[in-house]
């Protein structure tokens, strides 16, 4: 529908028309055209700029000057020790995070729609989600309030349960850990709501229906509730894939440490790290250009698998 | 729910039960947060050496006292009070002058325009290719590179079109014309005071994405004069702790552990003090999320 550029409006049917139309409309055109400024300057000569990921870019002599190589650049990245290592983590933390924060505001959700008193609710839910206002830095310190090994809650549990103190934040295996389960503290208040606004939008009669048809509650919810919020889970699906390969990178970066890079490094860092700090500027646009491709390509085939399996797709 | 419906004894059970279960998980949510403001009125020395508070233990002010003394904290905040609000203005000013204009259906070129924008949610330069455009703009250390390159989130506008589509009924609009409206008059008389829950929304997130950003300051401000608030936080929270970690158990002298000790005190002060806005703001304006949510979810 959006893409049929040919279809003519049927008030556009002559330039005519159309001259008349502009100069009527001229000042949403005025108005437009500082958005149209900011898109060309702030999104579409960036995307040019991809075009140093094929060259040797030497900011002395600018982009249109600077030496092709071709895909020299690429060829490097997928040769390099740490290709592998990088793939890895930055694929498994997505799936995990994608798996696991999948159930969780649908499962909240499903218990705050049952309770009936409206105010009770909205307060109980409204302190569900404050985590999710809490900065990036405050949620990774108060991360380390928890986890440090000198006076840290969780150490301290374990000293008095007779074990030894870890120190989560250095030792690579539970970095993968922490990161989702702070990320579900953060997000799962939040995420329900979309859940929560979907299940006010079922028809009542559906239950009242089913009530009729001898259902009792978890009967009603897994044939009325769950079918009716399915499109919601979907887009939700969808829309998360889609940042698949450029997960919160902000929050990796404050959590990273010389120590557990092995398991804490992933693309978006590395980009940031080889191309910001290290000025490898032509290297880190082509890594970047390779994590936006998976991205693009993981988000239409979810959506082509979507459309097969449900009813609803994002296009 | 539903009205009428006597429950049985079974259901009865379980409303309970649910209401306990989202009791402690409430309660397990919010438990961080309690931790850290009985620790900020706590001694630091009494905190370390029994981190499981249920209550502050040996009450004192002295943290939040020298966090008023904290030079750099006052510096953030003010820095970050401005960011956000000039941030917030520019932004839901260009939002609403690109979705005004693609919510007309006599608008020409509506369609393309359309795509125009919608394309860069699929695809972008990246952060290296946007860094050389900004250095180019000359964004480098300026307080600009805070507010321009992310001004305009194309997914807002694609919601704030919606709604103007959707909300604001045709006939309104057609009789202010009939009035000798304009378009700018009609856009400031009926549209945007019919528009106040989704610009609302927006403000909050507008506010609470500029307060808790660090990153692209991070990368663009060398000044320490012009830092936000976040990367303040930082140095403090999370730079000095790191440095912590990478040393072990290190056996200090009295002086260092001392010292170690006022500084943890500043953290639960400060994590109080920086997140004590938002947390009193988004509760007043939670009641426009549904509205707003809905809106969004319908053309998604």
């Amino acid at each position: 529908m959006m893409w049929n550029l040919r279809k003519k409006d049927s008030s556009h049917e002559h330039w005519s028309d159309v001259k008349k139309s502009i100069i009527k409309n001229r000042a949403l055109y005025f108005m437009f055209l500082p958005v149209i400024v900011y898109y060309i300057l702030f999104c579409y000569w960036p995307m040019y700029g991809i075009v140093i990921a094929f060259k040797d870019f030497d900011p002395s002599v600018g982009i249109f000057a600077s030496k092709w190589v071709g895909f020299a650049h690429f060829t490097r990245f997928f040769k390099s020790y740490y290709f592998v290592r990088l793939l890895k983590n930055t694929i498994g933390i997505s799936v995990y995070s994608l798996i696991v924060g999948l159930p969780f505001p649908i499962l909240l959700a499903l218990m705050f729609n049952e309770i009936k008193k409206k105010y009770f609710r909205t307060t109980l839910q409204a302190i569900s989600y404050a985590p999710n206002f809490l900065s990036t830095v405050i949620v990774v310190g108060i991360l380390m309030f928890f986890v440090s090994p000198d006076g840290g809650i969780f150490n301290t549990i374990r000293a008095m349960l007779g074990k030894d103190t870890v120190n989560y934040l250095t030792e690579p295996k539970y970095f993968w850990h922490l990161y989702v389960w702070t990320g579900i503290w953060q997000a799962v208040g939040w995420n329900s709501v979309i859940y929560s606004a979907a299940m006010s939008g079922i028809d009542e009669s559906q239950y009242e229906a089913a009530v009729i048809d001898g259902a009792n509650k978890f009967q009603r919810i897994w044939n009325v509730t769950i079918p009716g919020i399915l499109p919601t889970m979907v887009i939700v699906f969808i829309m998360s894939l889609g940042g698949v390969m450029s997960i919160g990178y902000e929050k990796i970066y404050l959590m990273q440490n010389d120590l557990n890079l092995q398991t804490s490094e992933v693309i978006s860092t590395y980009v940031y790290k080889s191309g910001l700090l290290g000025a490898e500027y032509s290297f880190s646009t082509a890594v970047g250009l390779f994590n936006n491709i998976i991205n693009f390509i993981v988000l239409i085939l979810a959506n082509k698998f979507s459309k097969k399996v449900g009813e609803t797709s994002l296009w | 729910m539903l009205e009428g419906v006597k429950e049985s004894k079974g259901e009865k059970i379980f409303n309970i039960v649910n209401i306990i279960l989202l009791a402690v998980i409430t309660f397990v949510m919010l438990y961080p947060l309690i931790f850290v403001v009985f620790a900020s009125v706590s001694d630091p020395k009494l905190v370390y050496e029994h981190p499981l508070l249920t209550h502050p233990l040996g009450f004192t002010l002295d943290n939040y006292k020298d966090v008023y003394a904290n030079k750099d904290i006052w510096l953030g905040y003010r820095n970050t009070i401005f960011y956000a609000v000039l941030y917030t203005v520019v932004s839901i000013a260009l939002t609403i002058m690109a979705a005004y204009p693609l919510s007309k259906s006599d608008f020409y070129g509506r369609r393309f325009f359309t795509i125009f924008i919608v394309f860069t949610m699929f695809f972008s330069g990246g952060l290296i290719p946007s860094y050389l455009v900004n250095k180019k703009l000359g964004l480098v250390n300026s307080i600009w590179a805070l507010i321009l390159p992310g001004a305009i989130s194309t997914y807002n506008v694609i919601i704030t079109r919606t709604y103007f589509q959707t909300r604001i009924p045709k006939e309104l609009e057609e009789a202010a014309e009939i009035d000798g409206c304009g378009i700018l008059q009609t856009l400031f008389k009926i549209v945007l005071p019919l528009s106040t829950p989704i610009i609302a929304v927006m403000v909050l997130f507008n506010v609470v994405g500029q307060w808790n950003s660090y990153f692209t300051a991070m990368i663009y401000l060398d000044d320490r004069s012009k830092f936000p608030l976040q990367l303040f936080l930082r140095e403090i929270l999370i730079k000095n702790d790191v440095s912590k970690l990478m040393d072990g158990a290190v056996k200090m002298d009295r002086g260092a552990f001392e010292s170690m000790m006022k500084r943890d005190g500043i953290k639960y002060a400060v994590v109080v003090v920086s997140s004590i806005p938002i947390l009193i703001l988004y509760p007043l304006l939670s009641k426009f999320f549904k509205e707003g949510i809905m809106v969004g979810s319908i053309k998604g």
